[in-house]
């Protein structure tokens, strides 16, 4: 079998889980990912023909209730693990280029 | 008088504090005391409550002196997982990114502790977010098996587990997603369960694999396992998969643990032991005549799928956790690296100096695996075969009245042992995973020890929100194998 993930899929996968991987990291994980991922292939040994994919084991579905208003978190409570703010604004570098904003 | 206390187990010291005969202050010193000389060399604690633990015993025990009406764990210490959200002390999953974390409000299974007049003591350390079954993959340090200073504890909930076993406390919470509360149980000589998915409100545990993901409790005696149930069960409606009462109607599990039952049916799944090593295997089998021995029939069964059991668990655990884990990005709690000078790496500089290794490389997995490309091959394939071994389960449990298992294939084992092949690792978690994927409860009782002085446990499945019946069962055995939850040797308290 052709290996199932090289450096360069490793990277690709990193940036889409937002993980900045060193240099090793992408080597070690290129080798292991491989091997644990050949490990998965046997489940296409299985014939699931028919069967159902099972989100979850509950027997119960959408619970709703009524839309009355409870007390949530105060802006103290859900900023004082902010690790920047700016008043009551949780506070970020800039996304946009300086002159490519408003 | 302290060895004495610190031998009950958590029903014997509330009835011992309710009248009178031992006072909270008492119990939680004994406590404090084990954990002042161990917690050092076993790591089992990331924080103790030591003051408030002290007050809130001296308030129970006025309580009591005045005749209030008392609640059914009033004055006993009971450790929760560092997992479990509590507005005192830190939250931090074992992990760097969540070191400074504060919760703003309680799990409902600690407001439920607390409602009982239970005594918080502390946090127990764990695998970084849940992930690994040894307690190294802690950011704040391996937890050390109380039974061998030189082997893990087991994990996740390792912690929670040597801190039961070694007496730092009565009884422990712990969060079981492949087996993270029986194996650790196993691994330290006590007695762990993993409630039916939907029994127990999930509301303040840190996610992992949500669909997996159940709070249990650790003890030293499968009636504390009933007696803490009792307590953290039951409908939650701050969290829409604990089930409602009319599936799960309150019954006190306590009431009829010592009944026998007639007709009982245990059985043994063809081949599964094979990869078993030969203490554990004998440990099934003395398990099998005591059953026997009591008129129980013993049937043997087949589950085929069980075989795709680990494949399709890591492939449905690490794809969920990929994505509750896109949740600590540096941006509104957590670490955020110094380092990063935009937003993208405000996301990538922090889950990078953040997150440790084995948490890196499930994220990666699950990633993968819900990818453009490959989501059907992998993910959608798992969740056909998680249908199938459920249905395989449940048929196998439509002929007997609980499935008796290893909980792992070994006893616990050296420290590093594993690290080098983490494939290897996931493979030892065989035993745990299908009550998992099968959403079903299942308990790890501790039945004595191998050659080299180290806890032996079994694991028995019953059907679903059967939890009842299965305690009772396990009750048999606890009482067949003739071996109460020792006190590790080596420690003296």
């Amino acid at each position: 079998m052709d290996n199932l993930i090289d450096k360069a899929l490793v990277r690709k996968v990193a940036s889409l889980a937002r993980l900045e991987l060193s240099e090793q990291e992408v080597k070690e994980f290129t080798g292991q990912l491989c091997a644990i991922l050949e490990y998965f292939h046997k489940i296409n040994l299985l014939d699931t023909e028919g069967i159902e994919p099972l989100a979850h084991c509950l027997p119960i579905t959408n619970r709703l209730r009524e839309d009355q208003i409870q007390p949530g978190l105060d802006p103290g409570q859900a900023l004082k693990n902010a690790p920047d703010r700016d008043g009551d604004l949780f506070k970020v570098p800039p996304i946009l280029e300086e002159g490519l904003g408003p | 008088m302290l060895d004495a206390i610190l031998q009950m187990d958590c029903l014997a010291l509330a009835e011992a504090i309710r009248t009178r005969q031992v006072s909270s202050l008492e119990a939680t010193s004994a406590c404090l005391e084990a954990i002042d000389k161990y917690n050092q060399k076993i790591g089992a604690f990331l924080t103790v409550f030591q003051q408030q633990a002290l007050d809130q015993a001296r308030d129970v025990d006025r309580r009591i002196q005045a005749g209030d009406k008392v609640g059914p764990l009033a004055g006993v210490p009971i450790a929760v997982k560092d997992n479990i959200c509590t507005t005192f002390g830190p939250t931090t999953c074992g992990s760097k990114i969540l070191a400074n974390f504060r919760s703003p409000c309680n799990a409902t299974v600690v407001e439920r502790l607390m409602r009982a007049d239970a005594i918080i003591i502390g946090k127990t350390n764990m695998d970084e977010f849940a992930m690994g079954s040894t307690t190294e993959n802690s950011a704040f340090g391996p937890t050390h098996n109380p039974w061998d200073l030189g082997r893990v504890a087991g994990g996740s909930s390792g912690g929670s587990a040597a801190a039961v076993a070694a007496r730092m406390c009565f009884g422990a919470l712990g969060s079981d997603t492949g087996g993270s509360i029986r194996q650790p149980a196993a691994f330290c000589g006590v007695v762990g369960l993993k409630p039916t998915y939907g029994r127990v409100s999930r509301f303040g545990l840190v996610a992992y694999g949500s669909s997996l993901d159940q709070i249990g409790p650790l003890a030293r005696s499968v009636r504390d396992c009933a007696l803490l149930l009792n307590v953290i069960g039951g409908h939650d409606p701050k969290d829409s998969t604990s089930v409602p009462p009319e599936i799960v109607p309150d019954e006190d599990l306590l009431a009829r643990l010592d009944q026998p039952i007639d007709g009982l049916r245990i059985g043994l799944v063809k081949g599964a032991t094979e990869g078993a090593d030969l203490p554990i295997r004998q440990a099934i089998g003395r398990a099998v005549d005591t059953y026997r021995a009591m008129g129980a029939e013993v049937v043997e069964l087949e589950i085929p799928a069980l075989d795709y059991s680990v494949a399709t668990y890591y492939i449905i655990a690490t794809a969920e956790a990929s994505s509750n884990l896109a949740r600590y990005d540096g941006v509104h709690y957590g670490y955020r690296s110094p380092a990063a000078r935009d937003c993208m790496e405000v996301y990538t500089r922090s889950r990078a100096e953040g997150l440790g290794k084995e948490v890196k490389r499930r994220i990666m997995l699950g990633t993968y695996a819900l990818s453009s490309g490959y989501y059907d091959a992998y993910y959608l394939k798992a969740l056909k075969v998680r249908n199938l071994i459920r249905q395989q389960i449940f048929a196998a449990l439509g002929q007997c009245d609980s499935i008796l298992m290893p909980v792992a294939p070994t006893t616990a084992f050296s420290l590093g042992q594993m690290a080098a092949d983490p494939l290897k690792m996931y493979l030892a978690d065989v035993y745990t995973i299908p009550a998992n994927l099968a959403g079903i409860p299942a308990i790890s009782i501790p039945v004595g020890l191998d050659g080299a002085g180290l806890p032996v446990g079994v694991q028995l499945l019953g059907p679903a929100f059967s939890e009842g019946r299965l305690l009772r069962i396990a009750r048999i055995l606890e009482k067949g194998a003739h071996w109460t939850c020792q006190v590790p040797a080596g420690l003296t308290v």
